[in-house]
Parts: C-alpha cells; structure tokens; sequence
C-alpha cells in the first residue's frame, strides 16, 4: 500500500547552493583525499577569493555525472574531467542550434 | 517476472567470449550512457546493458545464469527454478549501494531475484562499498536515489508541486524481492533550469539497520513549449511584425510566461533583431531575460488597391536588399 503523501521540498545544486568541503564529502561519501584529487583533475573547481574550500551546487551533479562515467565506461578522472568539458561545450551548442533552427524555422 | 534475454541485450551469441562481451558492453555504453547520449530511451537501455554485463562478465553468474537454459524469449514470464535460493552464493556486499545514480543503480526484478541477494546490494562493485558515489567509505546511511521528472516551462517559471513515483525493493520474508511504489510530492521552486538537480535530503533509500536514509536527487527537465525556446534562464520567442510597424515602429504585445506585455519596436527594426524584456526570463535570484526576435512578415496582396500599394512603394522607394551581394 502506498504510503500517505507529504510535501517535500529540496535544495535546487545551482550556482547559489555553496557546499564547504565537509558538506560535500557528507553529500558524496567520497573521502577528502578523493575530493583533492577530483579538484586536481579539473573535475570539481573550487570557488575563488574563499579562505577555505566552497564548492557550488553544480559541482554536486559535476562529480556525480564524473563517478558515472568513470564506473561505467571505465575513462579514468583525468578523461571523466575532459569528457565533462566537451559534453558541456555540446549541451551548449546543441541548445544554440536548436535555438536558431526554431528562429528560422517560424 | 520477465525473462531478460542478456545475450540478446548486448547483441552477442552464447558462446561468445568475455573480451567479446566486454567489447559489446564498451560500445553500447558508449551510445546509451544517460550523461553522454541523446537517444530519448537511453536510460533504460543503459541499465538493460549494464545489468547485461554484470552477468555476462561474471563467470560464476554466466555459468548460473547458462543454466537456465536458451530457450527463454526475451520478456517471457519466468520463476526461477525451485531451489535456486541458495545454490549460488552471489552476496557479496551486504553494504548499501554505491550510488552513480541516473537510476542505473537499479536492476531488474529478474536479476535481484537471481542474483541480488537482497536488496541495497552495490549494484557495480564487488564486496561492501559505501553510499559513496563511486566507492569509498563504509557508512550505514541509505542509499542515495536518483530520479528524472519532465516538467512544462510554466511550471519552472511558476514552480509548483509535482507527485512522483519512486520504485522502492522489499524483500519478502522468503527473501525474494518485490518492488512497492511509493508516492511522494514534491515542491518545484520557481525558476528551476533545464537539467538542473533538487536534492531531497532524507528522501533516499533507508538505511540498513534503521540507519539514516539517503538522498533523492530529482534532475527536472523542461519539456519542449510551442512559442518558447529557453536558454539557462532566458526565454526567447519568435515575434512577427508587419513591415510598417518595424519600419514606422510600434508598441507590440508580446506574450510572456507572465502574462502579456508592451514592447517598444523602434522604427527601422530588421529581422533577426533581438530586443529584450528585461527581468522577464526565468525568476530568481538572478532573474532571466526575454528576448523578442523579430520576424518582419510581408502580406500577400489580397486586392487590386493593395497591389497597387506594392507597386507604388516599387516605384518611390530605391531599394536593392542584394546591394552586398553586388548584384
């Protein structure tokens, strides 16, 4: 039997969402000495001009979308961070193309 | 529960060898891994490869999963044959799954009751792992779930609630797994973007032993509008014009998610042109835009007078639109 409902209400992983290191080696499991290494790979970048190390939301889904392919395609941290890189660039220009396709297409 | 047919799903015969299969999985991963591929179907498809290829890399699940028998058809029903609990010993990890998420973490009713011995088994690693995303620590907290929800653009721009339906494993007392249904409603927050993740903390899988549960994390897209294109947080939209108003210029409505507003076309507006209502995209901390690309559209002459309009504006106004073609 299902169970009776209850609103729930979450934290959108945006720009504005910071995550200090401890936050977000509690929210991944990942050990600290495993965040170092993502932050070394270019897979997680830590924000600027902060005394200590915050992460935004984004790099919430960055690394989890990073340990992915790394446990599903076998790429190691250094290609996960390049392949974050190009899909990114592609999600970008595949929005962009759809956006002028819909321009021209009206 | 289905028969699932692992030969067929990475499209290799029985008596193929493991590097073979490994080949196989490599490529299909490649083309329906949920990060990297387009294909509108390619979650499901990935987690019918991967559950593939756990077995069939396997020897002992292959050797047990051969016994069987070929002559299943992919989907057919199927109950395992009696005493099969407890002739293999597949546990392995008694730790909660490590996550990755996309719900590729989830395999079928057919490979848990095979394979799983039990439920919050780490679908991808051998031996205990903890919640981790990718391996690491052991923890008692639950697993972390993942979950997609397409939303319309009204509803990112307006926010709202949604119920949603997560599927949960129970094991039975003769531990077989079932999967229950459990309902939850959750809160859009206005001016969420397209491919961006609400985590829902606590609402994850329960922890064994009474531990603390895990996460869900809902990745929400935004379905396709009929008028609106949407880029992070600004919205665009086609907005036609006759060629007086862009060449007289004109106060024009415009539709936003909003409500309708006025814009200002000022005299001489080409096509292409982009005017923004500023503040009208997305809401937020940091409010979107809204473009208007304007779209000058030319009336076919439905009369003799009108005609003759075109003809007048022929002969008074020199124009050449290919001048920078040179012709």
């Amino acid at each position: 039997m299902a169970e009776p409902p209850q609103p729930v209400t979450g934290v959108i992983l945006d720009e504005e969402t910071i995550y200090t290191l401890s936050e977000l080696r509690q929210a991944s499991g990942l050990g600290g000495d495993q965040l170092v290494t993502m932050v070394e790979v270019g897979i997680l970048e830590p924000l600027p001009e902060r005394r200590r190390w915050c992460f935004t939301g984004e790099s919430v889904s960055r690394l989890q979308a990073a340990l992915r392919l790394q446990r599903d395609l076998g790429v190691n941290l250094e290609g996960a961070a390049l392949a974050l890189d190009l899909l990114d660039e592609l999600h970008h220009l595949r929005r962009r193309s759809a956006l002028l396709e819909r321009q021209l297409a009206d | 529960m289905e028969y699932k047919d692992y030969y067929k799903i990475l499209g290799v015969s029985r008596d193929t060898d493991t590097d073979e299969i490994k080949r196989a999985y490599r490529k299909l991963a490649h083309k329906y891994h949920p990060d990297v591929s387009k294909e509108p179907d390619a979650e499901e498809r990935f987690k019918e490869v991967k559950e593939a290829y756990e077995v069939l890399s396997d020897p002992e699940k292959r050797a047990a999963y051969d016994q069987l028998g070929s002559g299943w058809q992919q989907g057919q029903s199927f109950e395992p044959p009696p005493g099969w609990e407890g002739g293999f010993d597949f546990g392995g990890g008694a730790g909660p799954g490590g996550l990755g998420g996309m719900g590729a973490e989830e395999f079928s009713e057919f490979f848990e009751n095979l394979f799983g011995g039990g439920f919050g088994r780490s679908p991808f690693g051998s031996g205990s792992r903890g919640r981790a995303w990718g391996g690491g620590g052991f923890s008692a907290q639950g697993e972390d779930q993942h979950a997609r929800l397409e939303i319309a653009l009204e509803e990112a721009y307006h926010g709202g609630q949604r119920r949603i339906q997560l599927s949960v494993p129970e094991q039975d007392p003769q531990g077989r797994v079932t999967y229950r249904t459990r309902d939850l409603d959750v809160t859009i927050p206005p001016g969420i973007r397209d491919g961006q993740q609400i985590r829902l903390s606590g609402q994850g899988s329960p922890g064994p032993g009474g531990g603390a549960p895990g996460d869900l994390y809902l990745e929400l897209h935004l379905k396709p509008h009929r008028h609106f294109q949407v880029d992070g947080k600004d919205i665009y939209v086609n907005l036609p014009l006759t060629p007086w108003e862009a060449a007289l210029g004109a106060k024009v409505p415009v539709p936003t998610l909003g409500g309708t507003v006025n814009l200002t076309v000022p005299a001489g507006a080409q096509s292409g042109q982009k005017l923004r209502l500023k503040g009208r995209g997305l809401p937020g901390s940091h409010k979107g835009d809204q473009y208007a690309v304007l779209q000058i559209q030319a009336p076919q002459p439905a009369t003799e007078e009108q005609t003759e309009l075109y003809r007048a504006m022929a002969r008074k106004m020199a124009f050449n639109p290919r001048s920078h073609l040179g012709v």
